[in-house]
């Protein structure tokens, strides 16, 4: 692989030779596996192993559900509960599966703000950064859809709503809508393709992480200084990196193993805690729930896609300026699917060429910002829609696009970043004569 | 950073289950009652489950159904664990309609409870989970962390809860009770005292009673959840040794490269 030189496979023995030569297949998973890594990477490198275990559990257990499950209006409750009581182990297969997703999201928004405050979405990684968001997106949409299958009152209505704005597109709306949900209301024919999709998507999912990794074993792994692995030598690069075996694949073990215990006390103890009880309850179109809320994951989109009332003055203007093409409904949608779209853009957007935000004062402040903006949107996102809520998820909405658009441009011209680290190594000596206290503490300080 | 991980990640639960948490609202006041079934490796009480099955069958079962529930899982272990000749003899208490014969015949161990018989009676297969008893504070979810979801604590407040007045409304009597989202429930008042006699000797008190049929209908909603929480503990017990092993392991796996004086690569 390209980037960082380091020694390649080698083949020995005449077997080796003869495959290698038709197929260079240990090469490639040698190469892989011994990747030289910066060797400072902190705890927040972990959640990549994370979500490919999360992605493997949910595929092992999604396959054996699909074993036993019914896709059909009548029968999909039932066969829900049937995999509860009668399946051996179904129980367990279950509540993995369905705690997986929220296990599997908890890993990628952490895995999304590591890269968001680290600039890892920096030149020379906009592919990774955009590969990585269109396997958000996949997963949003795999998880969307896993969710209407036990055929509860939460899947029915989120479907009827989420399918719904779809429907919000000018002119072509009203036909996709039918498309999506394969006639006029979210009934069998939308449960069969949802299933069926929801069995796809995932593994169009493992092809992206594929080329995600490949993307940055090209560029290399960005680190908490943002600063390049030297590539001048193989002996240069090897003092500012480790091979990825065994040093990162034992540490990413061990913060794996951490990880699992609680999500196995979740399953175990308290399986349905981040669930919504209405989803026990059959899908029944007659009744509507006093709320329709979103699985967690999904509430901070939902509370932008709420934000935008008609009353808004930015919905106004849209509406004026198009001759209502963009009514109040069509601009949530906009504004949900907006959110997403400039992150994807955040490379393009920030301006400044200091890679990681540790070294960057100003953005720090705004960064702590937008975290805590997330979590509050997601709590507004489980609120009614009425007042103060509303207004107060129009703040927090317009603070999210404001950290994109306005504060990642800005900040690139007005901050004045501190020192950088020269090197990995140097980086890596100051946190050692640190951690080994000391005079050596303040002799190694990166502005040296 | 690990407790910053720790609290982010704890933070993350509080909030996400919030969600769930607060939308469930509406209902009135529910007594936060023991059971012995709560908590990490709590456990159900085969007796207690044995006499909820009996109000069950001599109380809900005039109008309420258990669809998703076999006779045979009431000699489950883990579950009320009657013995096989009893649950024989239990299920041939009930009719079920047989398609292969075009009739009814006395229910088998194979079969399942019956559905409801009134239209507006729900099913009580789930209604442990479908019912959240605790919520909040702040639409934070915090009480179900510590309190449980609550389905079991709701279902015996409910039918404690009624408070004796009556009102009619669009032909229909709704009897008041403090529970029931908006106060009033079109169900009369199911227990009043004495409405079961227990084989143990219990005392068949309006509570008590509510109790056992709350716990049965928890078994019910999660027949298997004794084997849960048991699988759960051994995965948390082994990953947890696991981890400590992987932690020694990568200490010494870094420890060449952070110990002080010793450059490596050179």
């Amino acid at each position: 692989m390209a980037g960082i030189p380091h020694d390649h496979y080698e083949p020995n023995s005449n077997g080796e030779k003869w495959l290698h030569r038709r197929l260079p297949i240990v090469g490639l998973l040698y190469d892989t596996l011994m990747i030289p890594t910066p060797k400072n990477l902190n705890w927040m490198w972990i959640w990549g192993i994370v979500l490919t275990v999360c992605l493997v559990m949910q595929i092992a257990t999604g396959i054996v559900l699909a074993m036993h499950y019914t896709p059909h209006v009548d029968l999909a409750f039932a066969s829900v509960e049937h995999i509860m009581r009668n399946v051996n182990g179904g129980h367990m297969l279950r509540y993995l599966h369905q705690n997986g997703a929220s296990l599997f999201f908890i890993a990628v928004y952490a895995h999304i703000f590591r890269g968001l405050y680290y600039g890892s979405y920096k030149e020379p990684r906009e592919v990774t950064w955009i590969v990585g968001i269109l396997i958000f997106v996949l997963m949003m949409g795999t998880a969307f859809m896993g969710y209407v299958l036990p055929w509860g009152q939460m899947s029915f209505w989120g479907a009827t709503v989420i399918t719904g704005l779809f429907g919000a597109i000018p002119f072509v709306g009203d036909a996709i809508l039918t498309w999506l949900q394969g006639g006029p209301s979210v009934d069998n024919a939308t449960l069969n393709r949802f299933f069926s999709l929801h069995y796809l998507l995932p593994f169009l999912i493992v092809g992206l992480v594929v080329v995600h990794i490949w993307a940055f074993h090209t560029t290399g792994n960005n680190n908490p200084t943002g600063v390049e692995v030297r590539r001048t030598s193989k002996e240069d690069a090897a003092k500012d990196t480790v091979p990825f075996w065994p040093y990162y694949v034992i540490k990413d073990l061990f913060a794996l193993a951490v990880i699992l215990a609680v999500f196995f006390a979740v399953v175990g103890f308290m399986p349905n805690y981040l669930g919504h009880p209405d989803n026990y309850i059959e899908a029944n179109p007659l009744v509507t729930p006093t709320h329709i809320v979103p699985e967690w994951y999904f509430l901070p989109f939902y509370a932008i896609l709420r934000a935008f009332t008609g009353d808004v003055w930015v919905v106004i203007v849209a509406n004026w300026v198009t001759g209502g093409i963009v009514d109040a409904k069509f601009f949530g949608v906009i504004a949900m699917f907006g959110a997403i779209v400039v992150m994807a853009l955040a490379p393009w957007l920030d301006t400044s060429s200091v890679r990681s935000g540790k070294y960057r004062p100003m953005f720090k402040w705004w960064f702590w910002l937008l975290v805590a903006d997330f979590f509050f949107l997601m709590w507004l996102g489980a609120m009614p829609a009425e007042e103060p809520y509303a207004s107060l998820s129009l703040i927090a909405s317009a603070y999210w696009f404001g950290y994109f658009l306005v504060i990642l441009p800005l900040l690139g011209v007005i901050e004045k970043p501190l020192p950088q680290p020269e090197t990995i190594e140097a980086d890596f000596e100051a946190h050692k004569a640190k951690a080994n206290g000391g005079a050596g503490a303040t002799e190694a300080t990166p502005a040296e | 950073m690990i407790r910053k991980i720790t609290l982010s990640a704890l933070a993350a639960l509080g909030i996400a289950a919030g969600g769930g948490a607060f939308a469930a609202g509406g209902a009135g006041h529910v007594e936060d009652y023991d059971f012995s079934f709560e908590g990490p490796f709590g456990t159900y009480d085969q007796m207690q489950l044995q006499r909820g099955l009996q109000v069950y069958t001599e109380i809900c079962s005039a109008c309420h159904g258990l669809q998703y529930v076999p006779f045979r899982t009431l000699g489950d272990s883990g579950g009320p664990d009657l013995p096989d000749d009893q649950v024989r003899a239990y299920a041939e208490f009930y009719e079920v309609f047989d398609p292969e014969i075009d009739d009814f015949r006395a229910a088998r161990p194979t079969d399942h409870f019956p559905q409801s018989g009134l239209e507006n009676a729900p099913d009580l297969s789930l209604m442990a989970k479908k019912r959240a008893g605790f919520h909040g504070p702040y639409g934070l979810g915090i009480n179900q962390l510590f309190r449980g979801m609550g389905g079991a604590e709701y279902i015996t407040s409910l039918l404690v809860g009624y408070t004796g007045s009556e009102k009619e409304e669009a032909g229909t009597v709704l009897y008041g009770n403090e529970t029931f989202a908006g106060g009033y429930i079109s169900m009369g008042p199911p227990l009043w005292g004495d409405d079961v006699e227990y084989e143990d000797g219990t005392e068949a008190t309006i509570e008590q009673q509510s109790k056992d049929v709350a716990a049965f209908l928890m078994w019910t909603a999660e027949p298997k959840q004794n084997a849960r929480k048991e699988a759960g503990f051994i995965a948390v017990l082994f990953l947890t040794l696991l981890s400590v092993l992987l932690y020694l392991t990568n200490k010494r796996i870094w420890a060449p490269l952070k110990k002080k004086g010793i450059t490596p690569g050179e």
